[in-house]
């Protein structure tokens, strides 16, 4: 794929605005206003977004704690996730979950659980369901190294490549599932080989390299939207910080840690921008001070957010009756629809509602070709 | 019009719902080409084609995992557990996904999870699970029970129309029973989940029961009447969640005793959550313990007279009801 200069800034700042979103929520746990555990993502940046950025209106991810960056791509509200964060009433779950275990269908997110691996089947019934429908749409499902060893991984990679679904797998090997490293997890040295058992293609990339993980999504996208069933991509980056930040990860050498800093995502993408003339030092600044406002922006409103009211502690447990639309076909968001709205606030779902990601370059320049 | 079994009721329903709504499928092992391991999905294959009737691989996290991801699409997935013992391995979909999912996203999840439970055909401890206490303790999730024909495919058709995860338990031994053979009206119907049934009316006694034990319970009855002239009542719960507490209550308040049988184990049941209802709400009423038929706290085993004793039967019912009759 061609990327015009303002796709490239786009990138970048998106991939900017996952690092400065999850820095933000690292300080917030740590003053004491994040009750729950915290989850990042450093060093995920070029994985998370380039991989979204292959993806389409009407396209499906379902994506696990460490994609900030993918929830980000696909334009979800940065005080939406604040909210989450910080357990607003008005939080996507209305305070029910924390972290960003957020989404609506209406906008292609299936919201993952802390069982890491079963959202991958979730991500086969959305494919099945499209396949039988007839959409021309796809969905992304991603899962760590961690989640690879669980039997849901396998049934749903099985499924998807007997079923012929619509389905891009990406592996995000960042070498710990929490302080397991991967030789003791699995006896193989790339986790796409693993592609080849069920009949899918499958490749590895450097995860650090965001052009590198566009071209090699690219290609599996491509494989996909053709209808010739499920691809794999594994994404090889490294989880500089701990599994949550109670978390110090004492037990990574740290020479390993040095030598996958040194390989930064950020800094990388930044160096190349550089170098092509595409980010100026007025450019930068530029992003900078977006995405500091952006962050502050969404932190002010979570902050002056109300929270949920305890009295409604036994609610929204059943969805009421009433007609289901079917997503992603004509008149869907038609409100005589049980799912058309969020039927427990009878709102639209709040996830990309409150603040739109903001876009560099004039529109004619965002085109894709 | 002719009379249809248990079984061929819940293929009705099945097809009917198929066909007026093209939002429902069906998915499972062995669903479509062999008609299911029972042959309740026998013929939908060749109706309604391979993309709505999914025969799977062997893998129930996938089956019940891509039910709830067809859903929140918008479709009706209809996910099958060839034994419902087996839906211990898709658990985690269940109880993590489908349950919770409305309540934190305010998707629904509409989909019906269904298969044969129940003992009594010398399945041993892997094919004749009563799961439903693992269901009726988890938020989110509607579990209900047929006992009858006419509850069979009306209940299913309440499940499918539903927009939340339904657990139907159809009971194997129910299957092709003779003598629940039963003409069903031509025109649609639905049984609402969360309603009752009192399958015969006493004064002396309730016996709160479902699935099976219903057929128990009134062989039991029959018997007390005859051989003890007492008249017992007998409540079909039909469903478990939503629970009808005002059925049970109003039952419980006119005859001042209760016994509760269902075929799966004591501890932690169903009848231990009805007990603790009565003993809250019917404290004032009850002239005599509540009491429970159940089977033992052991795994469910194999050989004809362990079977035997495994199960709650009309003998046991009669024991223990001459017993809290003597109150």
């Amino acid at each position: 794929m061609r990327l015009e200069r303002a796709d490239l800034l786009q990138i970048y700042y998106l991939m900017r605005l996952t690092r400065a979103m999850e820095d933000r929520t690292r300080t917030l746990f740590l003053q004491g206003r994040v009750v729950g555990g915290v989850y990042t993502a450093q060093g995920h940046e070029a994985t998370t977004v380039g991989a979204a950025w292959m993806l389409r209106d009407g396209d499906c991810i379902v994506p696990q704690h460490r994609d900030l960056g993918m929830h980000l791509t696909r334009g979800v509200s940065p005080r939406a996730v604040m909210c989450q964060w910080l357990a607003r009433g008005n939080s996507p779950t209305l305070g029910r979950d924390g972290q960003i275990h957020i989404g609506d269908m209406h906008h292609g997110i299936v919201p993952m659980i802390s069982m890491l691996g079963e959202s991958l089947p979730v991500a086969c019934g959305v494919a099945l369901a499209m396949k039988i429908r007839k959409h021309p749409t796809i969905v992304m499902a991603t899962c760590g190294d961690g989640a690879t060893n669980t039997g849901p991984f396998h049934e749903a990679l099985n499924l998807a490549t007997v079923q012929k679904l619509p389905v891009v797998f990406v592996i995000e090997n960042n070498g710990y599932a929490y302080s397991t490293p991967t030789y003791k997890q699995f006896a193989i040295e790339n986790l796409s080989d693993r592609a080849l058992a069920y009949g899918m293609p499958g490749e590895s990339v450097d995860g650090n390299d965001v052009l590198a993980v566009i071209e090699t999504v690219e290609r599996a996208v491509e494989h996909v939207r053709s209808g010739k069933g499920p691809a794999l991509v594994e994404c090889k980056t490294f989880r500089v910080r701990g599994h949550s930040e109670a978390d110090k990860a004492d037990y990574v050498p740290q020479e390993l840690r040095e030598e996958w800093l040194a390989k930064d995502p950020l800094k990388r993408f930044e160096d190349y921008l550089t170098r092509e003339g595409i980010l100026t030092e007025a450019k930068k600044a530029e992003i900078e001070e977006t995405v500091k406002a952006t962050v502050d922006d969404a932190v002010s409103f979570a902050e002056h957010s109300p929270p949920p009211d305890p009295a409604t502690v036994a609610d929204y447990v059943f969805a009421p009756d009433g007609p289901i639309a079917i997503i992603g076909e004509p008149g869907a968001e038609d409100t005589r629809y049980v799912n058309a709205l969020d039927s427990r606030t009878g709102k639209p779902f709040n996830a990309m509602a409150e603040t739109a990601i903001p876009q560099f370059g004039a529109p004619e320049e965002v085109g894709r070709r | 019009m002719s009379a249809v079994t248990y079984l061929e009721a819940i293929g009705q329903a099945i097809r009917e719902e198929m066909q007026r709504d093209e939002a429902v499928f069906l998915l499972g092992e062995d669903v479509g080409t062999y008609g299911g391991a029972f042959k309740v999905s026998a013929g939908l294959l060749e109706e309604f084609g391979p993309e709505r009737v999914v025969d799977t691989p062997m893998a129930e996290a996938a089956i019940i995992g891509s039910a709830v991801g067809a859903a929140l699409m918008g479709l009706r997935p209809i996910a099958e557990m060839q034994f419902i013992d087996f839906i211990t391995c898709g658990f985690d979909q269940i109880i993590n996904m489908a349950s919770k999912m409305y309540w934190r996203s305010g998707m629904p999840v509409p989909i019906v999870i269904r298969g044969p439970s129940g003992g009594g055909v010398k399945g041993g401890p892997f094919h004749s699970a009563s799961p439903e206490a693992w269901f009726f303790h988890t938020p989110g999730i509607k579990v209900v029970v047929p006992a009858t024909t006419y509850d069979a495919k009306g209940l299913l058709k309440a499940a499918i129309r539903d927009n939340n995860p339904v657990l139907y338990l159809e009971h194997k031994l129910l299957y092709r029973l003779p003598e629940l053979r039963e003409e069903l009206p031509t025109e649609d119907y639905i049984v609402p989940m969360g309603k009752a049934i009192t399958r015969r009316e006493g004064e002396d006694m309730t016996i709160l029961t479902y699935g099976a034990m219903v057929h128990q319970s009134l062989k039991a009855a029959q018997s007390l009447e005859q051989e003890d002239d007492l008249q017992v009542e007998v409540v079909d719960l039909r469903s478990l969640s939503p629970l009808d507490r005002e059925a049970i209550l109003e039952s419980v308040k006119h005859t001042n005793k209760v016994l509760i049988v269902h075929e799966d184990t004591l501890s932690g049941g169903i009848g231990a959550e009805l007990a603790a209802i009565l003993a809250e709400d019917l404290f004032e009423y009850l002239d005599g313990p509540v009491t429970r038929v159940a089977a033992p706290d052991v795994p469910f085993p194999y050989a004809p007279p362990l079977e035997e004793a495994y199960l709650p039967n009309e003998q046991k019912i009669l024991t223990a009801a001459r017993e809290l009759a003597a109150y």
